[in-house]
């Protein structure tokens, strides 16, 4: 329901504001997203400095990096994810409460970046999680990372509260660690080799969801 | 019938601190086991940044790794490169020019002062102080990186230096910055200091923790600022004399106890006597080019440099210790091995020894002492 | 001050019994078997007193279609930190199908890690370290990727 413009600002000169419910909460979502904690590489130091006080994320809303994933909604992936840490990030992601939301900061966490020949490179986390939003930059600058943050402020703003809390995501099935490389190379539902890619991949049956698996035995 | 403590049976607790933990410094793991709080035993896991860059240095040429040097120590951009530029100067016999080689280490020193600066904010934010010194010591290093932004157009991966000299000479007015961001240092290092170095908070969570013997130091192979607080003079700059350090007067600051505040205190006292370097090496650097003419000619046509057959190990003294360089060449514009040798990496080698018998905070702050970065760890 | 690399060769010969050693560049290429008597004398004897192990790698040479045989090289890396000289530099070449040598962390223990590395990526055993196991890449990893001959996986994929 659209109410016309000449009465909103007629109101508004007599400090009466009308608006809409979703439009009233998606603005204090918007502006309140609490980061987690989660520097992997480079990109992390640039992190650093936009929350410090130069670039100051704390005036976007994101005034604490949140070590729990529990406590977080953001979750900025900076710097390289190889293989080895890529199910602790699938994991992460799962711990996270909905709705959650993932940015991909820097050419590494988008596609590998300039490491992408590595046999210990995952080629962009997308493999795995749904991104939000991409930053590309080696590293981004800070400006680069809020500009990226106000993106998704947009998007936050552009859906509606009830739908985005009513959707469930469920538990992101978590990659193993296989011979050469993680199994399965990638999430079907998440993820597909772009159509000219000449590499055979074999997307192998997916582990099923839900139960995490027990923790390994300590080894040494 | 209260029960005394040697009559209570209690169990060994292994606990995981990281890879995603406030302080681990990037993706550390490591897997401790606790009798209480005490840590019994320590096993350091890492690989969770192994980005191969070895093997992606073996495919391309030689000047094409510098950006990938950047990576390495990513806290310290500058200084990595210039390790590199050693060891392939050494193995193409390559000159460096005079005003590239002040140019140099006007670069490294400015590093060194950053990287110093920011980890005494880190260790202060692992001891709880949460934000102050770590912002203030922020707030000079952007100081810092605007000079790099202006000098090689971008602030952390600044890819600047290059065998001969570096990649182009710094725009005009750039000195004249530089020697004032130079001489209005030490005023901040005092405010910075008056609020640290006689706190007595920091002082009970530092004297007494973490104490490396000089033995084990030298034995362990521990280079940097952590060998010297405990008492080692050993600094590459005065030892192996590279570049044109021995043409500056400066000192080299070293500890008697070997713990944690002497650690810190080591650093501050670097900043000091790397202030006094950039105060020397900015009155007088000469003009001339900014690169070398074999030096330029490599830089233009990468393809075309195949230094002989031989090796080359090139070291420096990085902000964290020795970084060195390991180069094989059998002709071809790629090298044939291309080995990093890490001083995060040997570092940690002893960071179960430094950590056996303190609490679970104590090894928070011992790991911040050590200083390492991820993306030199694990390469 | 380091003596020169055919000084210290004719030394290394006297002292360490039944050994010869060649030159190699600026390198010295002892056989495997020595490697700990060598080590042991070059940090015990004064005038050297190489107390610093700075770098162990090693470099892997696959058999070339000219029939020449493969070896895979660990290189050592010894410096002074009390006498402040150096390098002295070592090589010693192992056979690609069985590269096992001695470790030297009971001499440095700087070289644990290192040798760790050199396991997880070159496949190269060391007798006697306290806990050799991969270091870098995980446990359930197969295959030594630094080898010349390793073919990876997904190198150039597009997405």
């Amino acid at each position: 329901m659209s109410i016309d413009q000449g009465l909103e600002s007629e109101l508004q000169k007599q400090g009466i504001y009308v608006t809409t419910w979703d439009r009233l909460v998606n603005w204090g979502r918007s502006n309140s997203i609490w980061p987690l904690q989660f520097g992997l590489a480079c990109c992390a130091i640039e992190m650093i400095a936009t929350a410090a006080s130069r670039y100051d994320i704390a005036r976007f809303g994101s005034e604490i990096f949140r070590a729990s994933p529990r406590q977080a909604d953001l979750m900025i992936v900076a710097g390289t994810v190889t293989k080895k840490m890529a199910p602790q990030v699938v994991r992460l992601y799962n711990q996270m409460a909905e709705p959650k939301y993932v940015i991909s900061m820097g050419a590494c966490a988008t596609s590998g970046g300039p490491f992408h020949k590595g046999y210990n490179v995952l080629k962009g986390i997308d493999h795995y999680i749904p991104v939000d939003v991409y930053i590309p930059g080696c590293p981004p600058t800070p400006q680069a990372l809020l500009e990226g943050l106000m993106k998704l402020q947009e998007r936050i703003k552009a859906r509606g509260f009830g739908a985005a809390m009513a959707e469930k995501q469920g538990e992101y099935p978590v990659p193993a660690y296989g011979p050469s490389g993680l199994v399965p190379r990638f999430n079907p539902a998440v993820w597909q080799p772009p159509s000219n890619e000449t590499l055979n991949w074999t997307a192998t049956v997916l582990p099923q969801p839900s139960t995490p698996a027990p923790p390994a035995p300590s080894s040494a | 019938m209260i029960s005394t403590p040697q009559t209570v049976e209690t169990q060994l607790l292994e606990v995981n601190l990281g890879p995603q933990h406030p302080s681990t410094h990037g993706v550390f793991r490591m897997q401790v086991t606790l009798d209480g709080e005490t840590i019994v035993k320590l096993k350091p896991v890492m690989g969770y940044l192994h980005r191969n860059h070895e093997q992606i240095g073996e495919g391309i040429t030689y000047v094409a790794s510098f950006p990938f040097t950047d990576r390495l120590d990513y806290f310290c951009a500058m200084s990595n490169n210039l390790g590199l530029a050693l060891a392939i100067e050494q193995l193409g016999g390559i000159q460096v020019s005079e005003r590239g080689e002040y140019l140099r280490v006007i670069m490294a020193e400015l590093t060194r002062v950053l990287n110093h600066t920011a980890v005494t904010g880190f260790l202060l934010n692992d001891m709880g102080a949460f934000g102050t010194p770590l912002l203030y010591a922020f707030r000079e290093r952007e100081k810092i990186l605007d000079l790099f932004e202006a000098a090689s157009g971008s602030r952390m991966m600044c890819n600047y230096i290059r065998p001969g000299g570096v990649r182009e000479d710094v725009p005009e007015g750039w000195l004249a910055r530089a020697r004032q961001l130079v001489d209005g240092y030490p005023q901040f290092l005092d405010e910075f200091e008056t609020l640290l170095t006689k706190n007595e908070i920091l002082r009970q969570r530092t004297q007494g923790v973490g104490v490396l013997s000089k033995a084990l130091a030298i034995n362990a192979s521990v280079t940097g600022p952590l060998l010297r607080a405990s008492g080692v003079d050993y600094d590459l700059r005065k030892v192996d004399g590279y570049s044109f350090y021995p043409r500056f007067k400066f000192r080299v600051p070293l500890g008697t106890v070997g713990d944690v505040y002497d650690r810190y205190y080591v650093r501050i006292l670097e900043i000091r006597e790397s202030l006094a370097i950039l105060q020397q090496a900015l009155k007088d650097i000469p003009g001339g080019p900014a690169i070398s003419p074999k030096g330029l000619a490599l830089v233009k046509a990468p393809r075309t440099f195949r230094p002989p057959k031989g090796e080359a190990y090139g070291r420096i003294e990085a902000p964290k210790g020795e970084l060195g360089f390991y180069l094989v060449s059998d002709g071809t514009p790629q090298p044939y091995r291309y080995h990093i040798r890490a001083p995060s990496f040997v570092n940690l080698t002893i960071l179960e020894d430094l950590c056996l018998g303190h609490k679970v905070a104590d090894v928070i702050v011992i790991l911040g002492s050590i200083d390492i970065v991820m993306g030199e760890v694990d390469r | 001050m380091l003596p020169p690399l055919e000084t210290l060769k004719s030394e290394l010969e006297a002292r360490v019994p039944g050994l010869t050693l060649t030159v190699e560049g600026t390198t010295l290429v002892i056989p495997r078997e020595k490697l700990l008597d060598v080590c042991r004398w070059l940090k015990d004897a004064e005038p050297l007193a190489c107390d610093y192990l700075a770098d162990l790698t090693a470099v892997d040479y696959p058999p070339d279609p000219a029939g020449g045989a493969g070896r895979l090289d660990v290189v050592y890396h010894l410096y002074s930190m009390s006498k402040k000289h150096g390098p002295v530099t070592l090589k010693v070449p192992l056979p690609r199908a069985n590269p096992v040598v001695a470790s030297v962390t009971p001499i440095w223990r700087g070289a644990e890690f290192q040798e760790r590395e050199a396991y997880d990526l070159f496949g190269v055993r060391f007798e006697g370290h306290p806990d050799l196991r991969r270091i870098l890449l995980w446990d359930e990893f197969e295959g030594h990727p630094m080898r010349k001959d390793y073919v990876v996986e997904d190198q150039n994929v597009l997405g």
